[in-house]
């Protein structure tokens, strides 16, 4: 019983000094932020890596979801004679929801875990502690580009998802199910508010790209200096980023859609 | 005064000691051995040294600087005059040897490109690595990419230099090499070298001055001859690589006949 005890106290005790790094971490990570902007070119390259290289697996994964959407919405809305309203249903649960939840997963696990994987070699092949004592940071060298990268990268990635999504319902639903385009595309600018629908969810991909990009760089910066130890912070990174994700997901949900 | 001067130097992983009461004192222009056998905390003490760990008592001073009581710009500052060769090279894999010698130049200085060229091939130049600029660090061999790191450590033109096992792993031609260099470094530009090393015979052959260190204590001082001459056993020991003395060949523990007898008291 004390053992049991002794070690969920020190679990506990772990898990605080934990997060007291991961929050000194961001808060050193964010103090190299306006450094950036005076040498911008670190942030474009970091772009090209967490961004343009994980468009393939967005436009792939938007228009599937976009399509099974189309399907299924259909099918639900035809019974009620409303299938009409086809497009209205596709566009508002990919801007609203999908679009940001689905992208930010499989940013975690494209850009996220190659991060992770990044910073914990450079960490064992000792490259970050060689910079340290050629008087570079590599929080701010290295850590708050990737940082500034990936917010900048998850909405403009979760706005690529959610308009391939579209066209992707769109395909099924006029090209294949007969529903009128007309009615498809009135009907969606009708009901689809920028404020209420979309900037809600560019809000939602924001503080998913932030969070999901802080978990991934801390991680690879926390990782144990081994190849085991760096195995097992990509996966972590994986799993806190999906658990962050759907729990913030439900959180801003509320405060932003809870009182329609 | 020397460069860089330890005092009561006390450094603790979890219950161990590692340092346990240290003074060394770092010559100007000289080159310093610390030697020891491994895991006694030898690449420690040039993190303690270069500010990347912080001891839990005692006093590092470097160039009259108090490195721990540094604040984050100052202790960036003097590390732009403390060049530091890790082990394994510790190059930027991302980028070229070219670009990886040129990176101290480009992130501290507004130099043109032209003269940060001209700069980058006398530095790969004096390390026999003029033409290999192009070549990515995975390309390199070990002894290559060391030498590689130590012309990105001496870009910059530091005070003092630190190595980390510079000998360790390395072909006697590789090996050479790197011995000739430290030491034609240190002299071609003034430099003060710490070597950290339990590679005797080549250490030996450049340092000025030699610390042994064991257990979290020095154990003898001096040059090579006065080590070489040594009355100490750990000391002969050590320089001749005998595999039993005051360092037993068998881990302590049980006796051996005694474990052989009763093996039911094997826990």
């Amino acid at each position: 019983m004390i053992n049991l005890i002794r070690s969920l106290g020190r679990w506990g005790l772990g898990t605080f000094e934990r997060q007291g790094r991961a929050h000194l971490f961001l808060f050193n990570m964010l103090l190299g932020i306006p450094g950036l902007f005076l040498r911008f070119s670190l942030v474009v390259q970091q772009l090209f890596s967490v961004g343009v290289l994980s468009i393939l697996i967005i436009l792939i994964s938007g228009l599937f979801v976009g399509m099974v959407l189309g399907l299924q919405g259909y099918n639900t809305l035809v019974d009620f004679g409303a299938e009409e309203s086809l497009g209205v249903l596709v566009s508002l649960s990919l801007v609203r929801e999908l679009g940001p939840v689905v992208s930010a997963l499989l940013f975690a696990g494209r850009a996220g875990s190659a991060l992770t994987a990044e910073i914990g070699l450079m960490k064992s092949t000792e490259q970050l502690s060689g910079m340290e004592m050629m008087a570079v940071d590599p929080i701010r060298r290295i850590i708050a580009p990737r940082f500034l990268a990936g917010i900048i990268a998850m909405p403009l990635l979760a706005a690529i998802f959610s308009a391939v999504g579209i066209l992707g319902g769109f395909l099924v639903g006029h090209g294949l199910l007969g529903v009128d385009d007309g009615a498809f595309w009135s009907q969606m600018q009708a009901k689809t508010d920028l404020y209420d629908d979309i900037l809600n969810g560019v809000i939602k991909s924001v503080v998913f790209g932030f969070v999901v990009t802080w978990i991934a760089l801390f991680e690879g910066h926390d990782a144990t200096p081994t190849s085991e130890g760096v195995g097992r912070a990509t996966t972590r990174t994986v799993v806190h980023s999906a658990f962050a994700i759907l729990g913030l997901d439900f959180v801003l949900t509320a405060l932003m859609f809870g009182d329609e | 005064m020397p460069l860089v001067k330890i005092r009561d130097l006390h450094f603790y992983r979890g219950n161990r000691a590692i340092f346990d009461g240290v003074n060394i004192d770092i010559e100007r222009g000289k080159v310093t051995a610390i030697m020891g056998p491994s895991g006694t905390g030898k690449t420690t003490l040039l993190k303690l040294i270069g500010g990347q760990l912080r001891p839990h008592q005692g006093t590092i001073e470097v160039d009259g600087q108090d490195v721990h009581k540094l604040s984050h710009s100052q202790l960036y500052e003097l590390r732009k005059r403390m060049g530091m060769l890790f082990q394994s090279g510790a190059l930027l894999t991302d980028l070229n040897v070219y670009d990886n010698v040129a990176f101290p130049l480009r992130e501290h200085t507004d130099l043109p490109e032209s003269l940060i060229r001209d700069l980058v091939l006398m530095k790969l130049q004096s390390v026999g690595l003029r033409n290999a600029r192009n070549m990515s660090p995975n390309e390199l061999s070990g002894g290559m990419a060391r030498r590689v790191a130590l012309a990105r450590a001496v870009a910059l033109e530091p005070m003092m230099i630190m190595y980390d096992e510079p000998f360790t792993g390395q072909d006697p031609i590789s090996m050479g090499t790197l011995v000739n260099l430290i030491h034609r470094m240190n002299d071609a530009m003034g430099l003060t070298s710490i070597v950290v090393s339990h590679d005797v015979a080549e250490t030996a052959e450049i340092a000025d001055n030699i610390y042994l260190l064991s257990d979290g204590k020095i154990i003898e001082q001096g040059t090579t001859l006065q080590l070489k001459h040594s009355s100490s056993q750990w000391v002969q020991q050590f320089m001749q690589g005998l595999p039993d003395g005051p360092v037993p060949f068998h881990y302590g523990g049980r006796d051996y006949a005694d474990d052989l007898l009763n093996p039911e008291e094997n826990a």
